[in-house]
């Protein structure tokens, strides 16, 4: 067996005895488990019980979401009284959605049913790592079932077993397989006969005598041909990529995955869940936790997923200076800003933080170039470029000098003599440049359909100018012979719409420019002021009149802007609209009777959108009125009725309506609704 | 001497054709200037500017007709973007066009909607789903935020919700470097605190 070796790396002090002194211990019941529903890489399970309802350990209470996403179960039997957001174990802080069981002590499983890999077929066992909720317990919670399918370089060549756990104080998967190593060769096995991989190495880091020997015997006894590889001490052995180049001398180039090389990797306890899962029918409920530190008594212990930290730390009896807790290790771990959170499936360590055990780093110092953190960097790359575009924001660049193949583990912070927190500006970096990447893909989305948007408005306003083109030119042609013929009855009863006025004044400047129908027009006109006087006789107007001057005035002005505004559906009404029911002051001036109809027509208007109106502002509160009328109010003056108001200078051209010109007054704008079919 | 007319005059025509050609088969759709404006804005259409969408907006920048400063929604990055692009130098967002806000969706109060339909003649990204005299609703994800869907509201039943921060959408912050006490301070400032 050749052991290869990577660039890099550093030999931190392990911390790895304080919590090895102790077999595993099961930590004791909970009162109330808070189980997140988010606790693997992909889509977020969706809740599958009620508050309410009684649930059993093992039973599963999230519903993987999509095909990169792992079931959640509840840890142990009780009852489900909240489905809320609760605090994380996550360095912001923020809360998501977590179901919280409250337990009734009795600790009951489901019904366990062994499942049988011959009988399920490859996809089958995926499909049912998947609902068991077997996810990468080495801290990254990838879903396994999505890991066990052959790349694209067909068969693999090996299967990774990883076991080195390189990052100090953290030893559950040390204690893991010295007590259980024969799971995690079972495990093993099954993995192997899902991928098919030409031969299996398990590297465990040379520091952990009795965890090969454990695992020696464990394969040995179950008859497998699985090397049992010690990898030298050095960290980040643990890290996939770096295990894959110790043991098979592979590198796997940047944005490819380690199946393209013909390998694939998996940590020893995601083995031991798989095939607990599978030997057992039990679902992921529990994981190992090393809790250590700042401790009286460092120990592992088998931890139900949704314990609060708080309780967890508890148990070791944590000095009293304690001032935090780090979840992970003092290498890549993150300090927790809330204890209350609970235990994750990717919760590997917590470590009670004091001011002695790690001390606070100096001050930070310019970089000096000195080229420490290349030489350490085990991903070869240049951490001091890395960090000088990242604080300079100057993303881009950070990305060309390969940003995101660093995997934050943390050599270059350890060892730079500046003490420069390099890893925090590599974080920073690669969540802006995801938010960037999301913003943008947003604002392309937008665009899109903003783009999509003016496309429609500019066919529907072609098409409705097409319709009433042809409109006005079937009037015409229907009107002009009985316009000519001069014989028509007095229309439209004063309740009549603006809609019959309007199409009835249409005719009538065709009529006008007909050279020919002169004599008839007048004789028209006569006649029709001759039966206006009459009827003035019989009927006293009634809506324009006693209207104060002020009134009057704004009213004919109100005429003037909707004639030149809105030609196309209101052709100035000439002599013909003078049959409409107001006669002028009893004048034969036809500019007079003019503006009388259209007034009269712009108060029927308005009348009937007093008596259209009440529908939806009804049974209102007079406070609630008095609010829709200042709102209406201000929507006369600004918005509707003039886009090009502050707000508006945008609205001018996105609005659909052609009639909205701006220059229309807010009365116009109404009635051309109701006249628009 | 006339051969070495033909001759030329063949040369014309057949470089001729060759250009003609070129310039049908190869034409620039758009102007490229005018669309790596584009992309730096942030497609909010929402009109503070003083033009007519985004697009509008960039063909101005690209005339020289409008400033670089004038994107509410853009923010001090976005113009530094811009002036990135366009070789100018860095200004601060002009105050006639509005304030730099933290990004906000439309939420369409619907108890108090009236089913106007104005409002989706308004959304210049058809983020609002509703029809006459039934009550409306924002899609929050095509939502950007725009803000011209309040105004035409005859309730005012449509405010602005800022966008709450969740563990998927949370950021590291930039490293802050921690004040110590005098006697601590080294000889030279940091970069960090020199900044
Ligand atoms: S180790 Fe620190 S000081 Fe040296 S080059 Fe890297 S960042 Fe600069
Ligand atoms: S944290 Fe990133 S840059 Fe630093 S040594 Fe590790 S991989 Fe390299
Ligand atoms: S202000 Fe900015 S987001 Fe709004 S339309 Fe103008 S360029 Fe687009
Ligand atoms: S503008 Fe206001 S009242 Fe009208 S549909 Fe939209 S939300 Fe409802």
């Amino acid at each position: 067996m050749g052991i290869f070796s990577f660039k890099g790396g550093v030999k931190p002090a392990s911390h790895k005895a304080e919590s090895t002194a102790l077999p595993i211990g099961e930590a004791p019941l909970a009162a109330r488990y808070v189980v997140p529903l988010h606790q693997s890489i992909g889509g977020t399970p969706r809740p599958c019980v009620a508050v309410g309802d009684a649930v059993l350990r093992g039973q599963r209470i999230g519903e993987a979401d999509g095909w990169i996403s792992a079931a959640v179960h509840a840890p142990t039997s009780g009852t489900v009284v909240a489905i809320e957001d609760a605090p994380m174990p996550h360095p912001s802080g923020l809360p998501a959605l977590a179901v919280v069981i409250e337990a009734d002590g009795c600790d009951a499983w489901i019904e366990r049913q062994p499942a049988d890999p011959a009988a399920l077929g490859p996809d089958g066992v995926r499909a049912y790592l998947q609902q068991s909720g077997v996810v990468g317990l080495g801290g990254a919670v990838f879903p396994s079932h999505a890991k066990l399918s052959a790349g694209k370089a067909g068969a693999l060549d090996e299967l990774v077993i990883n076991g080195a756990e390189c990052e100090p104080y953290i030893t559950c998967d040390d204690l893991l397989m010295r007590e259980r190593a024969e799971g995690i060769v079972a495990g093993t096995a099954l993995f192997r006969d899902l991928l098919k991989p030409k031969r299996v190495l398990i590297g465990i880091e040379d520091n952990k005598p009795e965890a090969i020997a454990a695992m020696q015997a464990a394969v040995a006894k179950a008859g497998e041909d699985f090397a049992v590889v010690a990898v030298p001490t050095r960290y980040p052995t643990g890290g996939a990529k770096e295990l894959i180049r110790v043991l098979t001398g592979k590198e796997v180039p940047a944005a490819q995955r380690s199946t393209d090389q013909g390998v694939q990797c998996f940590n020893v306890a995601t083995a031991y869940t798989a095939w607990r899962a599978v030997a057992f029918g039990e679902p992921v409920t529990s994981r190992l936790v090393t809790v250590t530190g700042n401790v009286g008594s460092a120990r592992n212990w088998d931890v139900r997923i949704g314990t609060p930290i708080a309780e967890v730390m508890a148990l070791a009896a944590p000095n009293p200076d304690t001032d935090g807790v780090v979840m992970g290790g003092p290498m890549m771990g993150v300090m927790l800003p809330d204890t209350a959170a609970p235990v994750v499936k990717a919760t590997n360590c917590l470590i009670a933080h004091s001011p002695a055990l790690f001390p606070p780093k100096p001050a930070e110092m310019p970089c000096i170039r000195c080229g420490e953190c290349a030489r350490a960097c085990p991903h070869q790359l240049q951490p001091f470029e890395l960090y000088w575009w990242s604080r300079a924001k100057n993303f881009g660049k950070a990305q060309e000098y390969a940003l995101f193949d660093c995997i934050e583990c943390g050599c270059c912070n350890f060892v730079c003599p500046s003490h420069i927190p390099l890893v925090s500006y590599f974080r920073f970096a690669k969540s802006e440049i995801w938010a960037r990447e999301k913003e943008k893909a947003a604002a392309e989305a937008a665009k899109t359909r903003f783009e999509f948007k003016q496309l429609r408005d500019e066919r529907e306003k072609a098409e409705k100018a097409e319709r009433l083109a042809k409109a006005a030119a079937r009037q015409a042609e229907k009107t002009a012979p009985a316009a000519t013929a001069s014989e028509r009855p007095a229309p439209a009863a004063p309740g009549a719409d603006v809609t019959t006025s309007a199409t009835v004044a249409a005719p009538s400047p065709a009529a006008d420019g007909n050279g020919d129908a002169e004599a008839a027009k007048k004789a028209a006109i006569a006649a029709a002021l001759e039966r206006a006087r009459a009827q003035r006789a019989s009927a006293v107007p009634r809506n324009t009149d006693g209207l104060s001057p002020a009134r009057q005035a704004e009213i004919a002005a109100i005429d003037a802007r909707r004639e030149s505004a809105t030609p196309a559906t209101a052709p100035t009404p000439v002599a013909s609209a003078a049959p409409a029911p107001v006669p002028a002051d009893a004048t034969t001036d036809e500019e007079a009777a003019k503006k009388a109809a259209i007034a009269a027509a712009m108060a029927r208007a308005r009348a009937q959108r007093a008596a259209a109106k009440p529908r939806n502002t009804d049974n209102l509160t007079p406070a609630q009125q008095a609010a829709v009328a200042a709102i209406d109010q201000r929507r006369e003056s600004t918005g509707l009725a003039s886009p090009a108001g502050a707000t508006g200078t945008a609205a001018a051209p996105l609005s659909t309506d052609p009639h909205a010109a701006p220059a229309s007054s807010p009365p116009a704008a109404d009635a051309d609704r109701t006249s628009t079919p | 001497m006339l051969s070495a007319i033909a001759v030329m005059a063949l040369g014309a025509l057949v470089l001729g054709a060759a250009l003609g050609y070129a310039s049908i088969r190869f034409k620039v759709e758009g102007d490229p200037l005018v669309d790596k404006i584009d992309a730096c804005l942030p497609q909010t259409q929402c009109g503070q500017c003083g033009f007519a969408g985004c697009h509008p907006y960039a063909e101005a920048i690209a005339k020289g007709e409008a400033d670089i400063n004038q994107c509410p929604p853009g923010g001090e990055e976005g113009i530094r973007r811009l002036a990135d692009l366009l070789g100018r130098e860095f200004k601060p967002l002009s105050a006639d066009h509005g304030v730099e806000k933290p990004k906000a969706v439309a939420l369409i109060d619907e108890q108090t909607c009236i089913g106007c339909t104005l409002c989706i003649q308004a959304c210049p990204v058809d983020a609002i789903v509703g029809a006459a005299k039934q009550m409306h609703t924002v899609v929050e994800s095509l939502c950007t935020g725009c803000e011209l869907c309040l105004p035409p509201c005859p309730v005012e039943c449509i405010s602005m919700e800022p966008i709450a921060e969740d563990i998927a959408t949370w950021k590291w912050k930039y490293p802050v470097t921690a004040i110590r006490p005098a006697a601590a301070t080294p000889l030279h400032p940091s970069p960090a605190q020199a900044a």
